[in-house]
């Protein structure tokens, strides 16, 4: 079986996140980048599948020259190798571009299947997986949480609000996967070492058959207007408790929205 | 941002100014580049924020518990303990003829430091056991290695040093731990140990206790100490474990920090087993008798610069965490602002910058000290035996100073970092009170304060007749030489540098041309932090000079902390040089029934 694996380096979850003034697209430089979180599943989901079956698992990233880092995480986990997509033109790229490049080179490279994290933590929007599903003309099995794939035949539990769905499919599919689908494993300093020695392939814009006037920020369908700094910490409200503070507490998260 | 040890600074002192990645060149690191350098701290940043951090107040509140048989410390210790073996943490430095990865010791302590930081407590079992495997790896026969040092490196076995015994602590002339050969050439301990960290858990299998003994009808003194292997559990040729050896605690220390490292009163052969239906603990003679201190000074070199990174550990989390707090903390307003104006960050007021450019200066100029100490250990390690610039003599002089000036200097951080918080950090609602507790230990062990400035003084600057001093001299006089080839401020830095460098070679000439040295050793503190500080404000100017040319905050920051040490603390090692100059006396002459 042949696994894609897409991972995509986001700022650190942690890190206060910026946009810059020139064009309103994340600064890059502002935080360091890491792998999604979601992505880790996704990979770990990969590596379990081809561990218990047999097969490879490819890593494929888009993004500028540093997201190599983020394949070369995924190797260093235990895929077998990766690719980078890489490409000037790319930069301000919105979902439906995302999923135009990279469809056309899962489709040229070819897989069984194809799993993503069902969100990333910078844009949250979870359509990439569907879309790429669509454009590729193959099952798009979402937020699983158990993915099971016996022959030709794929089945999931699709995590729902009242608990899961099972869905079945026959392969190739797209797969995006949630948290509770696994615990991540982390590399080891043996997997590090053996993680250089992987190939990671290099493809751009050109290369995957797409026209440059078809991604990047002139071609998105929505940007940024404008923005503004998250403004600075205001003191808290104190509510002393007389007997009514439960309700108080209640009636200020209602205000806020938060109830 | 992490909030245990900056990686940018880590990036800049790795890379930009010790240039590790050239270390890559040589045979013993060529398997390694930048990429499996990043990899390693990447995962140590998060091993040590996810398995060791999270717990680190739990292992000091819940400190561990002694029933009379058994230690039971919080299962998150055994979890962080399995996790950093899994990644093959404990195999990365050793060379890859012993089973490891032979990552430059340079990196590895860079990454040690961030577990360090998360939890020093927890941190400590790794440490025991690495030292132990690494002094079994140079002194044990092959089968003693086959036996125990695998399952070490696996995480399924710890490890212990048992030197101390409860009258001889500094002093291991005095020890009385027996060692009775056996006809089957093991031997039988019978003895009493002090302050053994790590000395019982049940977190792993097995532990493995290296322990000083002496073999009736030795040398005295130093001379007749043997080294020995004392397993909990005594370990089969298979590799199966067997009886239990005659190994108990007599009981477990309560302490003021790294309450989560169990530390322990072991008693070998008092009779609670007796393994082969004899009396004694086994154990298994190390390299040839007599030679145990030796092979033990070995190792101890090189825990003596990690207390040194551990200090520094502590006392970069502690200026860390300060200051965030000192950018988030609404308090006062500026002079002159109206009482209706808001409130500013408290990094605003003067005396705070002042407390928090005081640990930056500390905490990143011990960093500098410990990973160039490392840099030197990884010179000499891929060197093939050569040794044509004299670098041994060179890590010798800093190897004391390596250890002491980062447990007295980051201490001292953590103290300001207390005071930046104010009545804050004098709770235990923030971790800066407990990182103050556990960095105290650090003046302490692997050799005091007090011991480590008789060893400078003493053996490595007179013992050699002045050729360690004067090795250290010539690499601050190639610094000076740089700065001064820079010009301006760098050319201003660097004449200084000379002059307090001129100054410490006099007064240590003068010192060795007494007739009689003893009365000065008795001012040898005073040695150690006038040249601990003079080290510090070197290493702070090869920083200023990896930064010249570069533009930023962070350069910025680097050039205002090096300016920093030069005018208000480099100008400390003159008093203390003075009272070394005049030959002074007042502590020696102070009479017992004065006090």
């Amino acid at each position: 079986m042949k696994i894609a694996v897409c991972v995509k380096q986001v700022p650190d979850t942690w890190a206060e996140k910026k946009l810059t003034d020139a064009d309103r697209t994340l600064d890059r430089e502002s935080a360091d980048g890491v792998m999604n979180e979601l992505d880790e599943y996704a990979v770990e989901e990969a590596l379990l599948l081809t561990e218990a079956s047999g097969g490879e698992v490819v890593a494929v990233s888009m993004g500028p020259d540093k997201a190599e880092e983020t394949v070369r995480k995924a190797l260093q986990m235990g895929a077998d190798s990766g690719i980078h997509i890489v490409d000037d033109s790319l930069h301000g790229s919105d979902a439906i571009a995302t999923s135009l490049v990279l469809s056309k080179v899962l489709a040229d490279k070819g897989f069984d299947l194809i799993i993503f994290g069902s969100e990333s933590t910078d844009a949250r929007m979870s359509v990439v997986p569907a879309m790429v599903a669509e454009r590729l003309g193959v099952p798009q099995m979402t937020f699983a949480n158990k993915v099971e794939v016996a022959g030709e035949t794929l089945k999931i539990q699709r995590q729902t609000e009242y608990g899961y769905d099972e869905v079945e499919s026959s392969t190739p599919a797209v797969v995006s996967v949630v948290e509770k689908i696994n615990e991540p494993r982390y590399p080891s300093f043996k997997g590090i070492m053996a993680a250089k020695k992987k190939p990671i392939e290099t493809v751009t814009v050109a290369d995957a058959g797409v026209d440059a006037g078809q991604v990047g920020l002139a071609a998105a369908w929505s940007q940024v207007d404008q923005f503004s700094e998250r403004p600075p910490k205001a003191a808290g409200v104190k509510i002393e408790d007389d007997g009514s503070g439960g309700v108080k507490i209640a009636e200020y998260l209602s205000e806020q929205k938060f109830i | 941002m992490s909030l245990l040890i900056s990686r940018r600074d880590l990036d800049f002192q790795l890379y930009e100014w010790l240039d590790v990645e050239s270390l890559t060149s040589r045979d013993r690191f060529g398997a390694h580049s930048r990429e499996t350098f990043d990899g390693l701290l990447d995962l140590s940043e998060q091993l040590a924020t996810e398995y060791f951090a999270p717990h680190n107040r739990a292992g000091d509140v819940s400190e561990p518990t002694f029933d009379g048989e058994r230690v039971t410390l919080i299962p998150e210790v055994g979890e962080a303990i399995q996790a950093f073996a899994a990644a093959d943490l404990l195999a990365a430095p050793l060379p890859e003829d012993q089973g490891g990865f032979g990552l430059p010791g340079t990196v590895y302590s860079a990454c040690m430091m961030l577990f360090g930081a998360a939890n020093a407590a927890t941190a400590g079992y790794q440490m025991l056991t690495l030292g132990n495997a690494r002094l079994l790896l140079a002194h044990a026969s092959p089968e003693q290695v086959e036996r125990f040092v695998p399952p070490m490196l696996a995480g399924r076995f710890t490890g212990t040093m048992a030197l101390s015994e409860p009258h001889a602590g500094s002093n291991l002339a005095d020890i009385t731990t027996r060692a009775e050969p056996q006809p089957d050439g093991t031997y039988r301990i019978f003895g009493q140990k002090m302050w053994i960290s790590g000395g019982d858990h049940e977190m792993t299998e097995n532990i493995v206790h290296l322990v000083l003994a002496k073999i009736p009808g030795g040398p005295p003194g130093t001379k007749g100490i043997s080294l020995f292997i004392v397993p909990k559990y005594l370990v089969s040729d298979d590799g199966s474990l067997g009886e239990r050896n005659d190994v108990v605690l007599a009981g477990i220390n309560h302490k003021m920090g790294f309450r989560g490292t169990v530390n322990t009163a072991p008693s070998f052969g008092s009779g609670a087993f007796s393994p082969g239906g004899e009396k004694g603990a086994v154990g298994y003679l190390v390299g040839e008798p007599h030679r145990g201190l030796a092979y033990m000074f070995h190792m101890m070199n090189e825990a003596r610069i990690s207390v040194g990174m551990g200090a520094t550990a502590l006392g970069y989390t502690g200026y860390l965490k300060s200051l965030e707090y000192a950018k988030d903390r609404l308090q006062g307003r500026g002079i002159g602002e109206p009482p209706e104006s808001p409130q500013v960050p408290i990094i605003s007021h003067a005396d705070v910058r002042r407390m928090l450019l005081a640990q930056k200066a500390y905490v990143e100029g011990a960093l500098a000290l410990g990973l160039y100490a490392g840099r030197l250990v990884d010179e000499l390690d891929s060197a093939d035996g050569e040794d044509p610039d004299d670098l041994q003599l060179l890590l010798d002089v800093l190897t004391p100073i390596a250890k002491s000036w980062p447990s007295q200097w980051c201490l001292v951080a953590n103290d300001l970092a207390i005071q930046v918080l104010g009545g804050a950090g004098y709770t235990r609602d923030f971790d800066l009170e407990q990182h103050y507790r556990d960095n105290r230990l650090n003046p302490i062990h692997e050799g005091s304060h007090g011991i480590q400035a008789l060893d400078l003084l003493g053996r490595k600057i007179l013992g050699t007749q002045g050729r360690g001093l004067m090795r250290l001299l010539a690499e601050m006089n190639t610094t000076a030489e740089r700065a001064e080839a820079a010009g301006g401020e760098a050319a201003e830095l660097g004449a200084q540098l000379r002059a307090s460098a001129t100054r410490l070679a006099e007064v240590t000439a003068a010192v060795g041309t007494l007739p009689d040295v003893t009365p000065m050793l008795a001012n040898a503190s005073a040695y150690l932090d006038a040249a601990g500080h003079l080290v510090i404000a070197w290493l702070w100017l090869e920083q200023y000079l990896a930064a010249v040319g570069k533009e930023g905050a962070f350069y910025d920051g680097k050039r205002q902390a090096t300016r920093y040490f030069f005018r208000w603390e480099l100008p400390k090692i003159q008093p203390a040089l003075d009272v070394l100059a005049s030959g002074d006396d007042t502590t020696l002459a102070m009479q017992e029934d004065w006090f």
